[in-house]
């Protein structure tokens, strides 16, 4: 009996150690580990005799939104209405699980939303993959700001993916340490160009003189220092999104950028961020550490201040951050950037295509739609008749966090939010430029051309 | 009713006739094998094979969403171009030689010691050294992240202060990230390599070890001409799949990057291959990508065996 049993046992334990042998080395579990969640959250939401819709997202809190969404829609539809399934899953597992779909035109949902950075290459399948929003977008086109929606076309021209928002970047101050070291507010509002910021940094550290303390950090992770630098230049260094675009990194502006950012290490003005870039855990606590006193960030960095920097953290931040203007090199060039972002799509497999083209536009794009991103998510949204009202609400979180409302800032720069374009080409330029540029500059302070050129041949022959 | 009972009789007679050919097929010399192996067959052919021959298939294409194109030998051609591909199989090779320099001799000795009568509690050290492996690498290598942090609290940094040394960024510099690597390495497979060379080690006759004796054999020969030798079969067995699992890392450096590492110190073969199939998008060129990882296993691993003898017959 105890041999049979352990036989049984024994045959079991090789079966189920075999087959999970053939599961450890599926993409999905490489993917989960990186974002450190395993499970995906499901959740349903809607009236249960209404079209039933799949949606697939990265971000537990655009699920919730989705969710409100849709009881609004079905109030204002009763006809019309939706019976919605949301999947929240890790981010790489997300959009990898979507371009497979996708790629076996089997088993896509009828919505999914998909990080900017990833766009290229769910938009590359076109009228293959995705359905074009072009018809549901009509009703709420005129007040979305146009450079956005831009963004999440495809090449033959046609709308594929709906916005959350801007993006625009601003420049962080916290007021209160630099008014401890005896910098204004009018100090800071005279910061017109990249110079004046420099010495600004210069006066901070030098009153502080305490080793370790920094004005601001610059990334070896991230080109968001360049995104601002080639937006202000007008420069793109995908080449746009025309068909045989080829990428350039051998800009003035970014030529210019890095070398300032050299000068900034030099003088100590500026460390290299920890963790590569100041959206990461490093980055967070340096802020929340005082090491540093001032970043450059799109205007949805504000939610990481809520979920990190908030009254519960411990290193509450409430009333002592600034936002203004992104410093220019020369006067009269845009001081503002679209960066990141959410393109929502609707795939080509669903059963209830246009439903959820209008679901989709009328959850991202409507007044209500819009009014509850900036409530629920806080970020800056795209449409634009619906600033006055954003900067007005009393009660909004991000109102009452910063020492400035976030949309007085956003309606200063409002004609000033430069575009760099997310291509095929954007992938290849990250990947050398964060990998081997940035630390080859910043880290060992190596000549920027020769850094620049090094990186235009591995760019080149990557992207052939 | 003699009608009757001529037609039960035949439908019993057909009955028995199927029983029989079922169990003649069943209990055939010839055929029970077949059956045996055909589930694994099966699997083996849906697993392995298809994957496989699609895989070389796909190798010679570029995949895209509108239909798949052949290109002949192009993602070849600029597969051997490729600085970053170059970069990764050093980087695999490198990895793979450094942990057999670690993880033959080490948990060799280790298992020597703990078959010798100087170990006491052995139950204890075998399970010690042995439950690493059986932690999952997302939980430990997140761990591992973590020690190894720039930062000023991160444990390595920690020491480092405590000798007087400032705070230095580990997973950015080549030396820094392999002790990082290697430490993961050597933390998870040493109770494992150990216990293949503690079995191997019980299998030898103690015959042997006391005619050495008679012969006046120290300890240190009873070593080297007695144990290694018996061992061989062993030894090649961790060898080859130690050369593979070498060449094959990936998730601890994806734990440690997040296959993004500076100057690409941690990107690994199978790491590049994700990246460009996974990450990118680009199915063809990561089929040849999996491709040449094979060939240099399967190069890597049949020099070793020849030379190892492993394809000589025995002498008898």
């Amino acid at each position: 009996m105890n041999k049979k049993f352990l036989s049984t046992l024994l045959c079991t334990t090789m079966v189920a150690s075999s087959l999970f042998g053939c599961g450890t080395n599926t993409a999905s579990n490489k993917a989960s580990a990186k974002d450190k969640k395993e499970e995906p959250v499901v959740t349903s939401f809607g009236d249960k005799k209404g079209t039933k819709l799949e949606l697939w997202t990265f971000v537990g809190q655009h699920a919730d939104f989705y969710g409100k969404m849709v009881e609004k829609w079905n109030e204002k539809n009763p006809d019309r209405t939706i019976n919605m399934k949301t999947t929240t899953y890790p981010f790489s597992d997300m959009h990898t699980k979507l371009t497979m779909t996708l790629q076996s035109k089997k088993g896509a949902p009828d919505i999914c939303d998909v990080e900017a950075g990833q766009y290229p290459n769910v938009v590359k399948g076109q009228d293959e993959w995705l359905y074009p929003l072009d018809e549901a977008i009509k009703p709420y086109k005129d007040t979305m700001v146009e450079s956005r929606l831009d963004m999440y076309k495809g090449q033959n021209g046609k709308q594929y993916g709906a916005p959350f928002h801007i993006g625009a970047t601003v420049m962080y101050y916290n007021m209160e340490q630099l008014e401890k070291y005896g910098i204004t507010q009018a100090d800071v509002d005279s910061v017109k160009t990249w110079d004046d910021y420099e010495k600004l940094g210069k006066r901070y550290v030098e009153a502080r003189g305490e080793k370790g303390k920094f004005f601001t950090s610059v990334d070896t992770a991230g080109t968001d220092w360049l995104t601002i630098a080639m937006a202000e230049y007008g420069e793109d260094w995908t080449g746009g999104n025309k068909k045989n675009a080829k990428p350039n990194v051998k800009l003035k502006s970014v030529n210019k950028m890095l070398e300032y950012q050299q000068k900034l290490l030099k003088e100590k003005v500026a460390q290299v961020s920890t963790d590569g870039q100041v959206d990461t855990d490093g980055g967070i606590a340096d802020i929340g550490n005082n090491t540093i006193v001032s970043f450059p960030k799109a205007l949805w960095f504000m939610s990481r201040f809520k979920d990190k920097l908030g009254a519960d953290s411990g290193k509450d931040q409430t009333g002592k951050w600034y936002i203004a203007k992104c410093p220019v090199f020369e006067e009269g060039q845009k001081c503002s950037v679209g960066i990141g972002g959410t393109g929502t799509v609707v795939t080509k497999q669903s059963k209830a295509k246009k439903l959820a083209a209008d679901f989709i536009c009328f959850a991202k794009m409507s007044e209500d739609g819009e009014k509850m991103i900036w409530n629920d998510l806080g970020f800056d949204v795209c449409n634009t008749a619906l600033w006055d009202e954003c900067n007005t609400d009393q009660d909004n979180f991000y109102n009452k966090y910063f020492r400035n409302k976030p949309y007085e800032v956003l309606k200063q720069i409002k004609d000033d939010i430069g575009k760099v374009s997310i291509t095929k080409n954007t992938p290849a330029i990250n990947d050398q430029i964060n990998s081997t540029t940035l630390n080859d500059v910043l880290e060992k302070g190596k000549n920027v051309k020769e850094a620049l050129e090094e990186a235009q041949s591995t760019i080149e022959s990557d992207s052939e | 009713m003699v009608e009757h009972a001529s037609s039960y009789s035949k439908d019993g007679e057909d009955k028995m006739k199927k029983d029989n050919i079922f169990k003649r097929f069943l209990y055939s010399q010839k055929t029970a094998p077949y059956v045996f192996v055909l589930p694994f067959l099966l699997s083996f052919c849906v697993f392995w094979i298809y994957p496989f021959s699609s895989t070389i298939v796909m190798s010679f294409q570029d995949i895209q969403p509108m239909g798949s194109k052949w290109i002949g030998l192009g993602n070849y051609k600029k597969l051997l171009a490729d600085k970053v591909f170059l970069q990764a199989v050093g980087n695999s090779v490198m990895y793979m030689l450094l942990t057999l320099v670690l993880l033959i001799p080490f948990p060799l000795l280790f298992a020597s010691l703990l078959d010798s009568r100087l170990v006491k509690a052995k139950g204890i050290w075998k399970a010690l050294l042995y439950i690493p492996s059986l932690t999952s690498v997302v939980i430990s290598g997140t761990l591992f992240r973590m020690m190894f942090s720039e930062r000023d609290g991160s444990q390595f940094n920690l020491i480092l202060n405590f000798f007087g040394h400032d705070k230095i960024q580990w997973l950015k510099m080549y030396p820094t990230a392999y002790f990082a690597l290697l430490l993961i390495a050597c933390w998870r497979w040493t109770g494992v390599n150990m216990l293949y060379f503690l079995s191997g080690l019980k299998s030898i006759d103690t015959g042997l070890y006391e005619s050495a004796e008679i012969d006046g054999a120290t300890g240190w020969q009873k070593f080297i001409y007695v144990t290694i030798p018996m061992l061989r079969p062993t030894l090649i067995y961790v060898l080859t799949i130690s050369i593979y699992a070498g060449l094959a890392m990936f998730l601890e450096s994806f734990m440690l990057w997040g296959n993004g590492s500076p100057y690409n110190i941690g990107t690994t073969i199978v790491g590049y291959l994700y990246r460009r199939g996974i990450e990118k998008n680009q199915m063809g060129y990561a089929s040849a990508v999996g491709l040449v990882l094979l060939i240099i296993a399967l190069v890597i691993n049949m020099i070793q065996l020849i030379l190892s003898g492993t394809f000589k017959k025995e002498e008898s």
